[in-house]
């Protein structure tokens, strides 16, 4: 059984409950080596964005996520809302009137939502940033397509590719970003985008976990 | 935490609304999204010049709006970036037909949004040109890091550019009066206590009684060192000599001397850092030809101050004499 639309909007759903959850969390990893405001941040913008979801529950996949991106856009500032938007934006641009999504759907989306966050961030993998989570997890997807994995097993290795990636960020100096100013002193934490953007990753993968 | 507040999550919006009661006459107020325009825009077949930023900085930019200067500002939540929609309907709101400027500062928040504001007016049939403002020597520039902060050449800048609009001047000639105020400009920060962000409650970092941080930004970002604190003459020729060395300023060049307080520091002693500067300039044949004495580029109620120098030739001098209309900067008038 593919990804169903309704299986979508649970994951919105479950990762703005993750983000409020965390969102201390990510604040303190974003004190340490940045402006203190990433977990605010994305728990303002995902919860503006819950309040959007009634209104597009109806319609395509591909329509859900673009109002979740343009809502991230609007209502989440600094450069999360930027890049989380424009990831989930680009996710939606690549599953017009889709109802549901198989693994090829979905790792299609996430490509082409990853080079949405690369060309506007113009982060590389390396930087510390949450393409070190997102880059590995997209890999790992391929990887266990071209295997014939199940989607569920797919999405379980995409998450902890992207835990791996969130990890290694830890030794990382940053490259980007407000961390940047930082130099040598940024390492030794983990980023706080790679962060959220496993998170992301590991929601989806276990609210799709009976999908095949 | 002391402030005068009602509501750390009403700061922005209360100030905005005190805006309006108190300037009706020069800017109007758009709420969501938020942006400040002049009461007259749009000016038909004139250069709109936007600015934006997080809230925080006043009067930077709302301060500044006005005729001679800004024609909209876009405020953020204090020290975060405003979102795309509000400098699209600003760029909608002013655009006179002659497209429009968006002066970003240096950060990664500020760059993407505008950067998505612009191809979205643009989608939208108007020309916009954007020019970022990076004149922090404290932060190292290069390829591994986010790259110099806009600091205080964007007040000069603003400034300039609106001076340069009111001429009628094209938008590449306007934007090119931005890029070379920017190229042509340096600054440099220091603190000598912390500020509070309203909805953090506490202070963004410590800093002892007895120290001070060189190269702060105007966040509260650190610096280049933390050491004890020094005399007034000490501390100036810390911003100075690296300001002074990194253009490099020649002897005989004119320059614009911006002494800017961070939100905390009493003008008497922003006048005695302006003592010293004028001392050191004159000592490397520097000519101070126009100076600008104040607090306009804040950072809360951060006490410490900026300086910033900007190298002037005969059209930016006249550029800066021009007649200026807005809550925070006024002359000529």
């Amino acid at each position: 059984m593919p990804i169903s639309r309704d299986a979508v909007l649970d994951w919105i759903k479950a990762y703005a409950d993750a983000i409020a959850a965390n969102k201390d969390y990510l604040t303190q990893l974003d004190s340490d080596i940045g402006d203190a405001d990433h977990g605010v941040n994305m728990h303002r913008g995902f919860q503006a964005a819950l309040t959007k979801l009634p209104g597009v529950a109806d319609k395509d996949i591909g329509t859900i996520l673009k109002t979740v991106g343009m809502t991230l856009v609007s209502t989440v500032g600094g450069a999360g809302g930027p890049l989380y938007g424009t990831l989930f934006m680009q996710m939606g641009a690549a599953t017009p009137s889709k109802q549901e999504l198989t693994l090829a759907d979905w790792a299609t989306a996430l490509e082409a939502g990853i080079n949405g966050v690369i060309m506007r961030g113009k982060a590389q993998l390396g930087d510390k940033t949450m393409v070190d989570a997102l880059t590995p997890a997209l890999a790992a997807i391929k990887e266990a397509t071209a295997n014939s994995a199940s989607l569920s097993g797919a999405l379980q290795q995409s998450a902890q590719a992207a835990e791996q990636g969130m990890k290694d960020t830890i030794p990382l100096v940053a490259r980007k970003g407000r961390a940047s100013y930082l130099g040598e002193r940024s390492a030794g934490h983990q980023d706080p985008g790679a962060t959220s953007s496993h998170l992301l990753l590991k929601t989806a993968a276990d609210t799709w976990a009976g999908a095949s | 935490m002391k402030k005068l507040i009602n509501k750390p999550e009403d700061v922005v919006t209360d100030e905005l609304n005190g805006i309006v009661a108190a300037h009706s006459d020069l800017v109007r107020v758009h709420f969501d999204p938020n942006f400040i325009a002049r009461a007259d825009a749009p000016v038909k077949g004139k250069v709109g010049v936007i600015s934006g930023g997080g809230s925080g900085h006043e009067p930077m930019h709302g301060g500044f709006v006005g005729m001679g200067m800004l024609d909209a500002a876009c405020p953020g939540a204090v020290f975060t970036s405003p979102t795309p929609d509000q400098m699209l309907e600003a760029t909608k709101a002013v655009n006179g037909g002659a497209g429009v400027l968006h002066i970003v500062k240096n950060y990664t928040g500020d760059i993407m949004n505008f950067e998505m504001a612009a191809d979205l007016a643009r989608a939208e049939g108007i020309e916009v040109e954007a020019v970022v403002t990076n004149d922090d020597v404290a932060v190292k520039d290069s390829l591994y890091t986010a790259g110099r902060r806009g600091v205080g050449v964007t007040v000069l800048a603003e400034k300039m550019c609106g001076a340069a609009a009111e001429q009628k001047r094209s938008l590449k000639e306007v934007a090119d009066v931005c890029r070379k105020v920017n190229g042509q400009g340096r600054s440099m920060g220091m603190a000598l206590t912390s500020c509070t962000v309203p909805h953090a409650g506490k202070p963004t970092f410590d800093l002892p009684e007895d120290e001070m941080e060189i190269g702060v930004g105007i966040h509260g970002e650190p610096g280049r060192k933390r050491m004890k604190l020094q005399t007034a003459a000490e501390i100036t020729e810390m911003l100075a000599g690296p300001i002074l060395d990194d253009l490099p300023f020649k002897s005989g060049d004119s320059v614009l001397a911006f002494v800017n307080g961070m939100g905390g520091t009493p003008l008497i002693e922003l006048y005695v850092v302006y003592n010293e500067l004028a001392k050191i300039c004159a000592g490397r044949g520097v000519k101070i030809a126009r100076n600008l004495i104040g607090s306009y580029i804040t950072s809360l109620e951060m006490a410490g101050c900026s300086i910033t120098l900007v190298k002037m030739d005969d059209d930016l001098l006249r550029l800066w004499d021009a007649p200026v209309k807005t809550p925070g900067l006024r002359w000529g008038v």
